[in-house]
């Protein structure tokens, strides 16, 4: 019976000899690293085994990780998204903020370092028309400002007050086309006056065609025209010509990136009373 | 019974391969009858029969040798299961495909056992192929005429039976 069903199961008893035949001759052997090769066969067979298995949770993992946990991720993402939004105009509002600060501070280091007394004003508002290069502060005569006064910014020259409202003001830039300072060149001295041209470049006219003017001079107020303030930076000689007559063609580079500013000091003449004539 | 007679089969293959192995020229086994008795016993038994007479006389040529114990032993069940599958499936009866039964067993039996022991390192053999087929044509030929004189056999004692003289 035994031999009956071992004749129909050739296959299996083939199978079963041939693994205890392995098995044996694996008892005897030894790898080249000393390791009997039954151990070393085994091991090989588990690792392998272990590698597929890793593989295979890996797998699953991979596959659950990757498409069926992700079921919440759409909302998720929109979540962040949005909180991705908001936290982009908190750092924008951060680093206005800053710039701001960091402008504040420079205006306040003018206003300390210079013996005028100046009033720190901020820019609420640009021209109405782009003929005219103008800009609104948030102080006006309330705050006794009044017209003609010089507006300055750390880097230089702004321009003056041109309409003094009671909480506000408008200013006429440098480089409006009507606004003009009296000027000089700080190295040779050689005056002239300094004009708007509606650009963002500025013109020196009466500049004698003797005078000893060079590109890159620094080019400041003279203090003549009674408006400005003595000695500030109004910009650089950026280009000359010979020009017509006795008189050379300078163009100045402002020192004052007007697209930028925030703040301005208004110029605030002393009180009545305040400079006494010597007698 | 069939079992008993392949293990004496075996037995007497094994006597005779160790009796005659000294005879052999320059000592090199040019038959090895072991596995002409496996071949024998798939041809006529199926592979269950080669089978186990390859591992019962394989283990024992192992176990008689220096060599390791279990290699010739899974060479031989191997053949003999092959070859029992391939007499059960084709008809092996004439002398020819007896003849190429006998020289591919041996070949592939060659191929496991000296494969084997190449493959663990044990062992290296000069000329593979030059051996392998001088035990082919020797295990062919003797399984030949075992195979006649078996087939014989029966008819021979039948006749000697009927051709004496009764008293």
């Amino acid at each position: 019976m035994t031999l009956v069903d071992l004749r129909q199961r050739s296959g299996l008893l083939f199978a079963a000899l041939t693994i205890a035949h392995i098995i044996l001759i694996s008892t005897q052997v030894t790898t080249a690293r000393g390791v009997p090769l039954l151990e070393s066969a085994v091991f090989g067979l588990f690792a392998e085994v272990q590698r597929g298995t890793t593989a295979a949770l890996g797998g699953v993992g991979h596959i659950w990780g990757d498409y069926v946990a992700l079921q919440g991720v759409r909302h998720d993402n929109a979540v962040l998204r949005d909180e991705m939004s908001r936290l982009q105009v908190a750092i924008q509002q951060e680093r206005a903020l800053a710039a701001q600060t960091r402008s504040l501070q420079q205006m306040l280091d003018l206003q300390q370092g210079t013996p005028l007394r100046t009033l720190a004003a901020t820019i609420i508002g640009g021209g109405a028309s782009p003929e005219f290069r103008t800009v609104t502060i948030d102080r006006g005569t309330a705050h006794g400002l009044r017209q003609d006064l010089a507006a300055i910014a750390p880097e230089g020259v702004v321009g003056r007050l041109i309409l003094p409202g009671l909480r506000a003001s408008k200013v006429q830039l440098l480089i409006d086309r009507n606004a003009a300072a009296g000027a000089l060149i700080e190295r040779s001295r050689a005056q002239g006056i300094v004009m708007g041209t509606g650009t963002d470049r500025l013109r020196m006219d009466y500049v004698a065609s003797a005078a000893d003017v060079r590109l890159g001079d620094r080019v400041v107020t003279s203090g003549i025209d009674g408006i400005y303030p003595k000695g500030f930076l109004i910009g650089q000689i950026e280009s000359l010509g010979r020009g017509t007559g006795a008189y050379r063609d300078v163009v100045i580079r402002p020192a004052v990136e007007f697209s930028s500013l925030e703040g301005v000091l208004v110029v605030v003449p002393p009180p009545a009373g305040a400079f006494k004539a010597p007698e | 019974m069939k079992f008993l007679r392949i293990a004496l089969a075996v037995a007497l293959a094994l006597a005779l391969q160790t009796t005659l192995a000294r005879f052999m020229v320059r000592g090199t086994a040019a038959v090895d009858l072991v596995l002409v008795v496996v071949v024998y016993a798939a041809l006529t038994g199926g592979p269950v029969a080669g089978m186990l007479a390859g591992s019962i006389g394989g283990l024992v040529q192992d176990g008689l040798s220096s060599g390791v114990i279990g290699i010739s032993g899974l060479a031989k069940s191997m053949v003999g299961f092959l070859a029992g599958m391939i007499g059960q499936q084709f008809i092996v009866t004439a002398a020819l495909p007896r003849l190429v039964m006998f020289v591919g067993a041996t070949l592939v039996h060659a191929i496991i056992f000296m494969g084997l022991y190449m493959l663990l390192g044990l062992r290296s053999f000069s000329s593979p192929l030059a051996a392998a087929f001088g035990q082919a044509a020797g295990n062919a030929v003797v399984g030949m005429i075992a195979f006649t004189i078996i087939e014989a056999l029966p008819g021979m004692i039948e006749r000697r039976k009927v051709s004496r003289p009764r008293k």
